[in-house]
């Protein structure tokens, strides 16, 4: 029989499948969703697309710091005391019925009155009647549906940012006089006499004056508003010394300006307005295309989006209440939940703990602490409740410590000269000799040319075309990489990734996948029916070890244990009939032999006669020998880890030879040994995957953070890979390398129009419909190259 | 008047009116989210369908 697969969130329902309505679900949570979506008249969300839920978690976090009003206050974004109107960002949305669902809450509690969601964003904008249902019951009605929303640090840090929406404007304004400028420079296109002279059309010759005063006043906007950009960009260029690309456009569009300006003005001829409005239309359409964003991603995320808001704070009465993570103050006694994070470094006053510090060095082993022992900040506490007393604030934490190195504060961007920008130097350079010496030779030739031919060069050689060749192509890049799940932050970063000669990746998290799913058996044989035990012991447990050990070992008849114990931190005991079995630590089932701490192994005793221990190893991701094999041949590699140097041995066999690995590093360490390449003129890569690597990603040229579902974690960096394209890394930078040479490409065939267009230029022959023919036909067949070229590229990416 | 000055009018009054109606829906947040209204457009509007299970179709791509 085929496996029977959940009605909500379509996952293999086992043995264990839960029948109603004749549909079948793998666990009680997604038959309650079920049950309160049909009850509801929500069925439709399950004819939109089958199998969209997720079965809701047992809730992870209280949502009781939700009661407290200061936080209300800083959450929602409306709130008059009867109405509140709040943001949530929700992780698990994905398709048209999450989308669906979640416009439909008013079904579900009517005193929501409108939910709207923003795909993209993943964010659903909720207003709700704030006198009858709380902010909290409303969170916890959405947990229960499966949609329990992410609320962090970061959403009380920084509220509203307001969207920029100006470039979209800018390019309505210049779209708009662009089309009414052509529309109006027509008759005069079929006119091409000068004014005033006998031989054109009377009716055209008679209104002229008015349709060039309708353009000027069409262009005005296009030049002070929507271009405005331009001149600020060049005049800043200018002050630092340096001639970027905008120094030519902003030329080229004043003297366009001044030029037709003076044209109708003295009635010598109507202007190039068009062609001013145009180039600043499609210049500006380049913009808008390279600025794609992935917005349900962020690359500039720090600690703040990983902690929680509040906490509960046991005062000085015994009694339990919310506080905001920011108020925490030195020798403040914390309650910590099952599942919750430590939001400062601080002391176990409980017994015993088990902590998960995977946020933090993308170590999956849990780590147990026992009273006394100092936690540090980033874990996620794994043992029931505990008390700890903080040691620091939360910016004073060892982890959170790093973001106050000024590498973070830095702007990457600045410090970077682009392509464009060293070409556009030569390019300004030469423009303005030729711009001169043509002058030079009307001006004893015909003098009355040579205000004509100086500022007509000027005009055809600013540079739209070459301006339109690094957004189109990498723009286009961006999008193509998105397709394949690696997604970087700007276009900029390509061109960085074209000139990586150093890569350096962190260890665990990074080239190793976060869940260990092999292990080798070490010790004596196990009878079947010690097997058998072993695996129902297993079935029972929860612990993390155990469902991977419970996969791999090979299938036995299910068996009602006659007794089963769980130790929270330190193993099993599992009885039937004679038969007792202990799996656990090595202390808690007797082993005395020696015991490797580098080593993550699950010990096995039966009848209290030890038998042996599961070593769990490290698993490579795939491709990874590969990878490193095809990158070390033009790069230099090496690999930096938090971990000690258990793996080493095999780490060698897996990677080329000579490869550098340095272990022991910390995050600091990290930075500072990027940052020693860099003073050597490295221009390096750092692939990451922790918060501890945060350092390191954010200093290096090129920070790509490995991560195993994209919208759950990555630390700020200049781009996310899915980690199953991990091996296609070195595909990609190549593909980057490829895209600089079509962005060269099209350089030189933008030159070529440039040399046609000087040919009118400086034989004094410029007229407006050459400029206003030759502007536009260059700049598409510029955008039509590189969108050709980019998808050729791209269909080669695997 | 000549009539190309009506027509001139006219037309640039035309203009301005859809470049101010483009202004709006700009800063109404319309341009914000360009993906989201093309699937709720495709969502039936009555939601209490007795006839449904034979309309268990529209398999929609799921993300971007």
């Amino acid at each position: 029989m085929n496996a029977i697969n959940c009605y909500h969130c379509g996952d293999d329902c086992g043995k264990t499948a839960i029948k109603t309505d004749d549909k079948y679900f793998c666990c009680n949570g997604c038959k309650t969703v079920y049950e309160i979506f049909s009850s509801n008249d929500l069925n439709y969300y399950y004819d939109l697309q089958s199998a969209a839920g997720s079965s809701p978690n047992t809730l992870k976090n209280s949502y009781d710091f939700l009661d407290n009003t200061d936080i209300i206050e800083k959450l929602t974004e409306f709130n008059d005391g009867e109405f509140q109107m709040v943001n949530l960002y929700i992780p698990h949305m994905h398709c048209s019925s999450c989308i669906w669902v979640l416009e439909n809450l008013q079904k579900l509690n009517t005193n929501i009155n409108t939910s709207q969601v923003d795909f993209p964003k993943k964010m659903v904008r909720i207003n709700y009647k704030a006198n009858k249902i709380s902010l909290k019951e409303l969170v916890l009605l959405l947990a229960r549906i499966g949609y329990e929303p992410n609320i962090s640090l970061e959403d009380i840090e920084q509220k509203k940012q307001t969207t920029n929406r100006s470039l979209i404007y800018k390019l309505g304004v210049a779209g708009f006089a662009f089309g009414n400028v052509m529309f109006l420079s027509f008759p005069e296109y079929f006119n091409v006499t000068i004014a005033g002279s006998n031989d054109g059309e009377f009716w055209l010759n008679q209104y002229e004056n008015t349709f060039r005063w309708l353009m000027f006043t069409f262009s005005l906007p296009v030049v002070f508003y929507a271009g405005k950009d331009y001149f600020i960009s060049a005049y800043k260029g200018l002050r630092s010394g340096v001639l970027n690309i905008d120094v030519p456009i902003a030329l080229g569009i004043l003297t366009l300006f001044l030029r037709s300006t003076a044209d109708i003005i003295f009635d010598w001829g109507s202007g190039f307005f068009d062609s001013l409005t145009g180039l600043v239309f499609f210049l500006l359409a380049g913009k808008f295309f390279q600025q794609k964003t992935y917005s349900f991603l962020s690359f500039e995320r720090d600690y703040k989006s990983y902690f929680p808001i509040a906490v509960t704070r046991i005062n000085s009465n015994g009694k339990e209440e919310a506080i905001q993570v920011l108020n925490i103050a030195e020798g403040d006694r914390l309650l910590i939940r099952n599942e919750e994070l430590i939001p400062v470094d601080s002391i176990l006053r409980s017994k015993s703990t088990q902590v998960d510090y995977s946020f933090v060095t993308g170590e999956s082993e849990a780590v147990h602490k026992t009273a006394g022992d100092k936690l540090f900040a980033g874990g996620k506490q794994l043992d029931g409740a505990i008390e700890m007393e903080a040691l620091k604030s939360v910016s004073q934490s060892y982890l959170t410590q790093l973001w106050s190195n000024p590498v973070f504060q830095e702007n990457k961007q600045s410090k970077f000269q682009s392509l464009t920008d060293s070409i556009s130097k030569r390019f300004t350079i030469a423009i303005l000799s030729i711009a001169a010496i043509s002058t030079i030779f009307w001006l004893f030739y015909d003098p009355s040319k040579a205000l004509n031919v100086f500022t007509a060069v000027l005009i055809i050689a600013c540079p739209c075309a070459i301006a339109l060749a690094s957004p189109f192509t990498l723009g286009n890049m961006l999008r193509i990489f998105g397709r394949k799940k690696f997604y970087l932050k700007d276009a900029q970063t390509i061109e960085q990734l074209a000139q990586i000669d150093t890569v350096i990746f962190d260890k665990t998290g990074t080239i190793t996948t976060a869940t260990k799913s092999r292990a080798s058996y070490e010790g004596m044989p196990l009878t079947i029916q010690e097997e058998s035990l072993l695996k129902n012991t297993l079935r029972a447990s929860n612990h993390p070890l155990s469902r991977t050990l419970y996969d791999m070992l090979s299938a036995h008849n299910i068996l009602t244990l006659d007794e089963y114990e769980e130790y929270h931190g330190k193993g099993v005991i599992g009885s039937f009939g004679n038969e007792q079995i202990k799996i656990g630590s090595a202390a808690f089932v007797g082993d005395k032999s020696t015991n490797n701490a580098s080593q993550t192994s699950v010990h096995i005793s039966t009848n209290n006669h030890y038998k042996g221990k599961y070593v769990f190893e490290n698993q490579y991701r795939d491709g990874v020998s590969e990878l490193f094999e095809n990158m070390s041949k033009t790069m230099q590699l090496a690999l930096l880890s938090g971990d000690n140097e258990g793996e080493k041995s095999r780490l060698e066999a897996l990677l080329p030879k000579l490869t550098p690995l340095y272990f022991n590093q910390k995050p600091e360490d990290k930075l500072k040994f990027i940052k020693s390449l860099q003073q050597n003129l490295k221009k390096v890569m750092m692939v990451g995957d922790g918060l501890n690597d945060a350092g390191a990603l954010a200093q290096s040229e090129v920070g790509i953070a490995i991560s195993e579902d994209i919208n759950v974690f990555s630390p700020a960096c200049d781009g996310i890979l899915d980690a199953s394209k991990f091996k296609n890394l070195y595909q990609y930078v190549l593909a980057s390398k490829k895209a600089m040479s079509i962005i060269k490409w099209s350089f030189a065939l933008s030159l070529v129009y440039n040399s046609v267009g000087l040919y009118f230029a400086v034989t004094g022959r410029l007229i407006p419909v050459i400029a206003a023919i030759l502007m536009p036909i260059s700049s598409i067949s510029i955008v039509v190259f590189t969108t050709v070229m980019t998808n050729y590229i791209g269909r080669k990416l695997a | 008047m000549s009539v190309i000055y009506v027509l001139l009018t006219i037309s640039i009054v035309v203009a301005v009116f859809f470049f101010i109606a483009f202004i709006v829906s700009v800063k109404s947040g319309q341009y914000d989210d360009s993906y989201t209204p093309s699937v709720r457009m495709l969502f039936e509007d009555e939601l209490v369908t007795k006839h449904k299970s034979t309309t268990m179709s529209s398999k929609k791509n799921p993300t971007k």
